[in-house]
Formats: structure tokens, sequence, C-alpha cells
């Protein structure tokens, strides 16, 4: 008669193995599952280049254009709404558009306006906090935010403010400017959103 | 044969036979006596104990009044509003069938906070109801999934922008965030794939682990036995004829006809809401819903509903300038552990861990800890059982100071819940800051307090002096 009280080693390790072959079979089986939930083909392909006609844009004056399901807003600025974004520097938390850079701000837009013509700017309206869109408070004046607002956009969902070059001001949720989109002048009147001139 | 040794059912009159047929092929009466006719409760419970079999009792209406809104809505970002506006306009009681719904998402949150709240009063979560809290935690987190899927459905605006932001929470985790965000969504902002698949979410995959999680919660409640308003356990002194607790009534028919009561006062109350106020002022159907989800617009003033909106305004309290006050906390919170325990190895797991805390303050973004705050702040109620440290279990016999923090408790998550409904200035953000910071002492410091606090003996019994 057999000792039942020790177990017996070669069936145990056994046991292990196949409880080991079982659980890597059921972790390869969650993938297909995992993976079904990525965006689809169909999803990816909608991440096309959107022309933009910008010829009737009046100057302070601020237009929508949908690109990736996002908004991207087009602004056109005036002389003086200019000169508020140079004052703005002490109250941005990162005036140079220095961080992340690669993913928020292309080369081109590396400059104090955020932009490739001082006039236009071109942002996606999509705040870097929680994703929310920001709203144009452009009348510089108090508000109900800021005592001394020189004009730019505001969040809703959270309070973050951006200036008039969607720079993000000090000490609010938002951690970072808004983004400028890759795009490019077709023509005077006409941008392409979504994809620009590389090495042009 | 088993079937054969079970004595026949008697007492039922012309139903006798049938249940003696059942009951030799099912353990019916077994059950019924184990978990009703002699299943016994303490015999003080008061007005706080309704909030349970109420929780339950709207489980039922969720459960029941969505399998007919299933019927009709249409999880299709194209038609998904205007499917629920037929069910309001068209359907045969399809107003009163989705007001329900809407109306029972507010009240389950209310059942189960008072039914939380009954168990922070009398101690409910301690040993040995760790896991019957546990349980109910899980219940708990689990039922914000819930309310959280089902409320991007309707798609409409506060639909739609309450699930951008909630989702790009996920965004702020180092490294993997984004990815994680776009995998959630299955696209680059949340759309008709996102709305798909919360649907599926809400209508099968949560409510299965919700009933699971719930018979797990009841399973572990008649194992340990419920505690009481006076937190002294009724199994101690037990009738030594019968080993029937002697402060203990059954369940069947004491508890159940004080719960049908409860039910029918509830029902009151539900109903004229239901009929008269079903948007109660826009906190249980907010106003910006009734507006068709526009991905390219945020409505002027985004909240969610007000059972979220204490841990929101958590979130949106972290700001740069509250780090220092986070830091300060995280240096305090270590010297009163690394000065309270005795082993040195603890000391040093504890200071590491508040230097590694201390480091990410100031690299990581404030957005990270905002997201980690909120989550903490519903994790904590996780370690309840183990923070109180009392001698005693129930308010009742507790000392001044666990009073006064249960107090302050209570008023920080109140003011915290309405500033989570308003927009932000600089003052609310403060008073959200304050309340922040209450909210998170009264658990932090909880070990400490709890102990030195000057508690009166409890009874040996219910009711006893």
């Amino acid at each position: 008669m057999s000792d039942s009280s020790k177990p017996n080693s070669a069936r145990r390790n056994l046991v292990i193995a196949s409880a080991c072959a079982g659980g890597a079979a059921a972790v390869g089986t969650a993938v297909p599952f995992v993976a079904s939930m990525l965006p689809s083909e169909r999803a990816e392909a909608l991440g096309a280049p959107v022309e933009a006609d910008i010829s009737l844009l009046a100057p302070g004056e601020m237009t929508i254009f949908e690109w990736r399901g996002q908004p991207v807003w087009v602004v056109r600025r005036t002389k003086e709404m200019l000169d508020e974004i140079k004052k703005a520097d002490s109250k941005v938390a990162d005036p140079k558009s220095e961080r992340k850079k690669s993913e928020l701000t292309p080369e081109y837009a590396r400059n104090e306006f955020r932009s490739i013509k001082p006039e236009y700017l071109v942002v996606v309206g999509i705040c870097t906090h929680l994703g929310c869109s920001p709203q144009a408070k452009f009348k510089p004046g108090p508000e109900a935010f800021e005592s001394d607002w020189a004009g730019g956009f505001y969040c809703p969902c959270h309070g973050s403010l951006f200036d008039l070059a969607g720079r993000v001001y000090k000490n609010k949720p938002a951690p970072d400017n808004l983004r400028v989109p890759p795009y490019t002048y077709l023509s005077d009147t006409r941008i392409l959103i979504g994809e620009d001139k590389k090495g042009a | 044969m088993a079937a054969a040794e079970k004595q026949a059912v008697t007492g039922a009159g012309p139903f006798n036979d049938l249940l003696t047929w059942i009951d030799q092929r099912f353990p019916l009466v077994e059950t019924w006596r184990a978990h009703l006719s002699e299943y016994y409760a303490p015999k003080n419970f008061n007005f706080w104990y309704y909030f349970g079999s109420l929780a339950l009792f709207v489980l039922v209406i969720q459960i029941v009044t969505g399998i007919f809104l299933t019927m009709n809505y249409k999880p299709d970002a194209a038609q998904a509003f205007a499917s629920v506006e037929y069910i309001m306009r068209e359907v045969p009681w399809g107003w009163w069938i989705r007001y329900m719904h809407s109306t029972g998402a507010s009240f389950f949150f209310i059942c189960v906070y008072l039914h939380m709240f009954r168990a922070l009063l009398y101690g409910s979560y301690r040993k040995p109801r760790e896991l019957l809290w546990i349980f109910g935690m899980l219940v708990f987190v689990c039922l914000m999934a819930e309310a959280f899927f089902g409320y991007l459905l309707p798609w409409g605006q506060m639909s739609y922008w309450g699930a951008q932001v909630i989702v790009n929470l996920f965004d702020a985790i180092p490294v993997i965030g984004p990815k994680l965000a776009i995998w959630i969504r299955g696209d680059y902002v949340v759309s008709d794939a996102t709305l798909n698949r919360f649907f599926a979410y809400h209508v099968i995959a949560v409510p299965l682990a919700l009933l699971a999680l719930v018979v797990a919660h009841l399973l572990a409640l008649h194992e340990v036995g419920s505690n009481n308003p006076d937190g002294v356990e009724i199994k101690k002194v037990k009738d030594p004829k019968t080993g029937r607790p002697l402060d203990g009534i059954p369940f069947h028919p004491y508890y159940t006809v004080k719960d049908t009561f409860g039910v029918v006062v509830f029902l009151v109350v539900f109903s004229i809401v239901v009929f008269f106020a079903p948007e109660a002022g826009g906190y249980f159907l907010e106003h910006n819903n009734f507006i068709p989800a526009d991905p390219l617009k945020t409505p002027l003033h985004i909240a969610p509903v007000w059972y979220f909106t204490p841990y929101y305004s958590i979130l949106r309290a972290t700001t740069e300038n509250f780090m220092w006050v986070l830091a300060a906390g995280v240096v305090a919170m270590a010297g009163l552990i690394i000065w309270s325990v005795k082993s040195t190895a603890a000391r040093i797991c504890v200071a590491a861990l508040a230097a590694v805390l201390l480091a990410g303050f100031f690299t990581l973004d404030p957005k990270v800890w905002g997201v980690v705050l909120m989550g903490t702040s519903v994790m904590i109620f996780f370690f309840l059982p183990w923070l109180d440290q009392s001698p005693v279990k129930s308010i009742r016999y507790k000392g001044p100071i666990t009073k006064t923090a249960i107090a302050l408790f209570v008023i920080a998550f109140f003011v915290l819940g309405y500033l989570g409904t308003q927009t932000v200035t600089e003052e609310r953000t403060l008073a959200a800051q304050i309340g922040t910071a209450v909210y998170f002492l009264f658990f932090f410091l909880m070990p400490w307090y709890s102990k030195m606090d000057k508690c009166r003996p409890e009874p040996a019994r219910i009711g006893s002096k």
C-alpha cells in the first residue's frame, strides 16, 4: 500500500506543467479578443488630410474644420492679438513651445506665434488636459476665471486657459500647449490640414 | 438513496406533496431555512438597515427596465440619440420605462452611498466582515463602471464629452497611456466604435460581474452575519439548548416585513421623482444631454452626474500649486509612520516610497497625479477594515475625535460633490483643495486617531449597559 499522505512528485510536476500549458493557451486565446478592440482598418483609414478654405475668414475671427474627428481651429489674428501674445510670455507655462516638441509643435511652428504665418493660427481644438474643446474668448477684459484676461481660449471642463497662440497658462490643469497639427499652405487662401511638406 | 432519506415537507397544506417532490431533488427547504426562516439577524436594526435591500430592489428595477429599453435602443452613433427620443415619444410607455431607468441610476447610488455610510457609522467592515466589505466595494466599483458606460448610450453632448474626459484620464498614464486610451475607445476619438462597445459592457459584461459580486456579497454576509447599531456580535451569546443567538430574530418574517415596508416608502419617493421631476433639476438628467453629441463643440459647462462629482472635484483640485501640499502631506505621513512602526525594514520601505512619490510629484505632470488622487479617493475605501484601529465598532461607543472626523468627512464629501457640479473659479478651486485635504486626512490619519480616541466600553449584549 502506498503512503497516500506523501504527494507523488512526478504527478505533481505533471499537474504544474499542464496548468502552465493551459495558462499559456488561455493568454494566447485572449490576444485576438484584446486585439479586436483596437481601431479597425476603416477607422485608421479615416485619418486622411483635409483641405480648408480660409479665404472668407475675417480678421479676429475663428473657423473650425474637422480632421480625424477632431476640431481644428483656424484663427485669423489681428495686430492687437499678436501684441497680446508677446505680452503673455510671462503668464504661460511653456512660452517657447519646448515641451514635447515633436508631438505638439512641428518645426515650422516653433516660433513666437506658433504658426507658419503669424496672421493665421492653426491648432487642434482639444485641451491637452482631458480632451474637452476649449471656447474662444477673444475679447480682453475681466473674466470670472481671470481678472486681467488678455484674450484666448478657456476650457469649461477644468478651467485651463490658453493664449491666442494656443499656449497654456501657468498653474492650470492642462500640462501642455495646444497641438499644432501638421499643415501646409496650398495657396494663400487654402491650407491642407494633416500633411506637411516634409523636406520642402 | 438520499432522496428517500429526506423528511417529507409538512405545513404547506395542498402543496406538501409538490414541495416534498422538489425538496428531494433540490435543497429547497434547506436553502429557505439557511438564508431566511432560520437566518438570525440582530434584533436592533434601525433606519440605516433599509438600504441594502433597497439597493437590491433598485438592481431589479434597472435590469427589468434595461431589458425593455434594449428592445428599442440602437447602439449606433448615427441613430442612438434619435432612438432614445423614439422611446420617449413613440414607444407606448417608453417614457416611463426610460425614466424608471434613469431615475433608478441615481437612486441606486443614493441607496449604495447610504448603505456604505451605515457601514462607516457602525464599523460593519471590521473583523470578521473584511471580505464582505471588499465584495461590497467591488460591487460599488462595478456600479460606477455600469453608470459610466450607460451614460454614453443616449449620445447627447454630456454623454459624449463625459466619456471623452474619462477615457482621456487613461491617457495620463505614463508610457502606455495614449495607446491604452485608443484601445479603450477603439478609435482616435470617442466614436461609433466606442458607443458600440460601451453598449456591450453596459448590457452584458458589467451586469454579469455585478450580479456575481452581489451573490458573493450576500453569501459572505450570511456566513458572518449582520453587524448592528451596537456593533456587538450576536453570535457570542447563544441559547445553550437551541444554539440560536439570543439577540437575533429570524430574517423571515421579521426583516422581510420590515424591508417590504421600506420598499413601499421607497416606491412612493421614487414614483414622485419618476412622474414629476425625472430630470431632478438637471441633477439626474443633465440639460446638455438633450442636445445630440457634437464632436467639434464642448458644451459651455460640463459636469458629471452628481454621483461622480466628489471624485471629479478631487481631479480638478490637483493643480501645480497643490503638488506642494501633496508633497508636504507625503513627508508628514512618512514621518508619522516611521515614528509609529518599530521594524527598521518597514521604516526604510516607507522612506523609499515617500522619496519615489516626491520625485514623481515634480517630474510627472500634475494631471497624472490628479488621476492618481481621484483613483485613490475611491480605492482607499477598500482599506477601511485595516485603517480603523478603534477598540469598538459602533459610533455609539466611539469618542469625540472619531465623531468629529466622520462629520468633517461628510461635509467635505458634500462640498466636493457640490463643487464638482460648478464651473471653476479660483475660490472654488481653493475650496476643492481644502475639501480634498480633509477627505484624505480622514482616511490616512484614521489608524492614529481611531486608536487614541476615548471610547466607551461596548455592552456585552444588545441593549444592555
